[in-house]
């Protein structure tokens, strides 16, 4: 087995690999000295530190340290670093954030964060929109888009449980037989007139009076809409649930109810702030 | 272990005992220990050649390292005046006249790429030159011995002092001589910091215990390791330790000069005695100088082998010795294999230093160089990044036009603030917001970057006739220009519609 290598004179340990043999040689003392003081010290981690995992539980080490405990303790760190940013933000009005760069920066941040927590559901993690949940980077808004604007929206909601929830009624003109089919048609040919789409003329002559008599009071004159009452501006070229043909008709047959929750007792004043001018500096706010 | 038997032997009752001939696996003959203890080393002395080349080298080297945080470098006001300062607190890297922000790190890459090459060249030329003179092991250790010798005497002193019993002068040599390792390495673990921190008021406050904790750590670890790797481990490191030797192999060929033993002319090697005719022997006469001068303490007369660091000191404690018994230099020199058979076949071979492989790496060498020259010359004082938001693609207005929102980054590495203009390039009906801005001016403050978001926005003719076009995505350009340098950067990006009708 073992033979001498004629070479340089050592034993070889008989291993052999394609050829090549392993001399066998010593290892150094201190090699086997360091080794030993790692075995030390794995001793002296398992004592002092968790390293073995039981049936219910780990071995925890007589200096009792925890991995959670330092995470927690750095959390409450941060958020104690931030607390002086967000009592300035319970303090100061939304204008007054934004005109201040530390301020708008630890909003935006703030509420871009609370906003994909929050919001992205349905207004999608850009704040994009999806059909009956507004864009919210465009320039269209129902009921302003002011910074008091979104922020009353936010914290109260629309048609929520909150008593301060903006409200308005798109009535069931069709399901409810105030208008009839024909009628429907009509002041859809209006609609579609006013928001510069292709139309049947004629029809539009006929809307118009219809739409007068139905339409004026939430959509105002011409139908450019009312931010007082949420009533849409019908002129622009942006739609809630679309703008063709057929959903204008189906949205004054059986009308529109979307509804978003109250904000006020999920999320903490200075997070609604903070997602208020996250969202008013989208690009669309006014 | 019934291996053939041979003849038995008959005891007194009669009964055969067989004899079988055969032997333990750890027969105590042939027994090897499983771990050794070390075998100390106590390396002479030796004048020549390449001792004082290995000397200037490790003068220039240490002089190199110690002194080079102290050289100054006026930079104006706001900047660090330091030549070479790793200043992690602003992320800068300050080399001389170059200011390397994070982005371009490629530089350093490319600096290490470079050493790399540079390494494997030197070992394709000259074998393990990197590991006999300038490797910071090969240095310190080299130090360290010298204090070793001044402390307590060249190799013979040193071995007659080891054997000594303790007493009071022997303890007082070995406590000079580990005071003054520590103090080596404590000035090497301090020279290491200076070189991330302002030198001048780092020393300050390192003296007066002002300095930050790791400053104070990572003196304490690289004193612990300097003193422990160059003042007691020495050659173990190279031999245990260092991956170095064993990849060298693959960076070598027959061509390589490497510190070799002409055994052609040397064997046999016999004692001499003055008058003896010098026909039929070799010109070794076995006086074993090579060995006590060699650092890791082989006998390069073996040939060449994983320990040798190519350091030459054993060419020259050999030509000391050939000089006096009157025989030409050189029986151990740098040579080839290829040289080295050749002679032995009293043919001659001239070392060819243009090889592939040598051709390879300095051709490797200078591409990677100009590339860094070209990356380099290239570099701007105003960098600007447009990143494009992608979520939404764009976002159609009420008017019926189209808004695509963008973030930019302005960079300013210029030591001034800057005005910076920004306007659009080939987008027409385009118009470009600031947020934040009522101008489309913004002030980049010196050495920083400001980041601040941009909207575009396309008018509704311009997005009708586009849409109309079957157009959804438009190229244009912004052009970012700094007023007060007059310098312009072009970022060409482009412009989301919605797609058909």
């Amino acid at each position: 087995m073992n033979r001498t290598d004629d070479v340089t004179g050592f034993q070889t340990t008989g291993h052999e690999w394609d050829g090549i043999e392993e001399l066998n040689r010593p290892l150094p003392r201190w090699w086997l000295m360091v080794w030993y003081a790692c075995i030390l010290w794995a001793l002296v981690y398992f004592v002092l530190y968790p390293a073995w995992p039981l049936v219910g539980g780990y071995t925890k080490g007589v200096l009792g340290y925890s991995q959670r405990q330092t995470v927690a303790a750095d959390l409450a760190k941060a958020q104690e670093a931030q607390s002086q940013w967000r009592q300035q933000i319970a303090s100061a009005d939304l204008t007054t954030i934004e005109k201040t760069p530390e301020l708008f920066q630890f909003a935006v941040a703030g509420g871009k964060a609370a906003f994909g927590d929050n919001c992205a559901p349905c207004h999608g993690t850009g704040a994009q929109g999806f059909t009956g949940y507004p864009n919210l980077n465009d320039d269209d808004w129902l009921w302003g888009g002011s910074l008091d604007a979104i922020h009353t929206t936010i914290r109260y909601g629309i048609r929520s449980t909150s008593d301060n929830t903006r409200l308005n009624d798109m009535m069931a003109f069709g399901r409810d037989q105030i208008l009839n089919r024909d009628q429907i048609n009509d002041v859809t040919e209006y609609v579609l007139d006013i928001s510069h789409q292709d139309h049947d003329a004629a029809a539009a002559e006929r809307g118009k009076q219809i739409f007068t008599d139905n339409c004026v009071a939430c959509h105002g004159e011409g139908g450019v809409g009312n931010q007082e009452l949420g009533a849409p501006n019908l002129t622009d070229a942006i739609w809630l649930y679309g703008g063709d043909r057929n959903t204008i008709r189906q949205t004054v047959t059986n009308g529109r109810k979307g509804v978003m929750p109250t904000w006020e007792h999920r999320l903490d004043p200075v997070t609604i702030k903070q997602l208020a001018v996250y969202v008013h500096s989208l690009g669309g706010g006014q | 272990m019934n291996d053939m038997a041979d003849t038995g032997t008959i005891t007194e009752t009669g009964t055969v005992v067989e004899r079988a001939d055969v032997e333990a696996v750890n027969a105590k003959a042939t027994r090897e220990t499983l771990y050794a203890e070390r075998v100390k080393i106590h390396p002479k002395l030796v004048h020549g050649h390449w001792r004082r080349i290995k000397w200037a080298v490790m003068g220039v080297t240490l002089a190199i390292y110690y002194l080079t945080p102290w050289i100054r470098w006026d930079r104006g006001p706001n900047l660090p005046d330091q030549a070479v300062l790793i200043d992690f607190a602003n992320t800068r890297f300050f080399f001389f006249f170059l200011e390397i922000w994070p982005q371009e790190f490629y530089f350093v890459t490319g600096l290490l790429v470079l050493a790399a090459l540079v390494l494997f060249l030197m070992t394709a030329l000259a074998g393990r030159v990197w590991c006999g003179y300038m490797c910071p092991q090969t240095v310190w250790t080299d130090l360290m011995i010298m204090i070793e010798r001044l402390v307590e005497g060249d190799r013979g002193r040193r071995i007659v002092l080891d054997k000594l019993p303790m007493s009071g002068s022997k303890l007082a040599k070995r406590v000079i001589k580990h005071a003054l390792w520590l103090l080596v390495a404590l000035l090497t673990g301090g020279a290491w910091v200076f070189y991330f921190g302002d030198a001048p008021t780092l020393m300050v406050d390192l003296v007066t215990g002002q300095a930050p904790i790791v400053a104070y750590t990572t003196i304490g670890v690289l004193t612990a390791t300097t003193y422990l790797l160059g003042g007691l481990a020495r050659e173990q490191v190279c031999t245990y330790m260092c991956p170095w030797p064993r990849i060298q192999g693959a960076m070598l060929d027959d061509e390589s000069l490497m510190v070799s033993y002409r055994g052609w002319r040397g064997e046999p090697r016999s004692h001499y005695r003055k008058g003896e005719s010098w026909d039929n022997r070799g010109d070794c006469i076995d006086c074993k100088q090579c060995v006590v001068v060699c650092p890791m303490g082989i006998d390069i007369r073996d040939g060449a082998q994983l320990e040798c660091i190519n350091c030459a000191l054993c060419i020259d404690a050999c030509n000391d010795v050939m000089t006096k018994i009157n025989r030409p230099g050189n029986l151990i020199a740098y040579d080839s294999f290829q040289g080295l058979s050749a002679a032995a076949k009293g043919e001659n071979h001239r070392f060819r230093p243009l090889r592939p492989r040598t051709l390879i790496y300095a051709g490797l060498i200078a591409v990677v160089g100009l590339i860094m020259l070209t990356a380099l010359l290239m570099r701007t004082e105003l960098d600007v990044n447009v990143l494009r938001d992608r979520n939404p693609l764009f976002v159609r207005l009420s008017d019926g036009g189209v808004r695509n929102g963008y973030t930019l980054r302005i960079l300013n590495k210029e030591h001034d603030s800057m005005h910076v203009v920004l306007t659009l390039d080939g987008l027409e009906g385009g118009q470009l917001v600031l947020q934040g801005h009522d101008s489309g001016t913004v002030e980049v403050p010196v050495d920083d970057l400001q980041s601040l978001r941009a909207f575009v926005v396309l008018s509704p003719e311009a997005t009708r006739k586009a849409m109309a076009a079957g157009e959804d995505v438009l190229d244009f350009a912004i052009v970012a220009h700094d007023t007060q340098s007059d310098r312009t950067s072009r970022n060409s990006t482009t412009f989301r519609l919605p797609e058909g009708r």
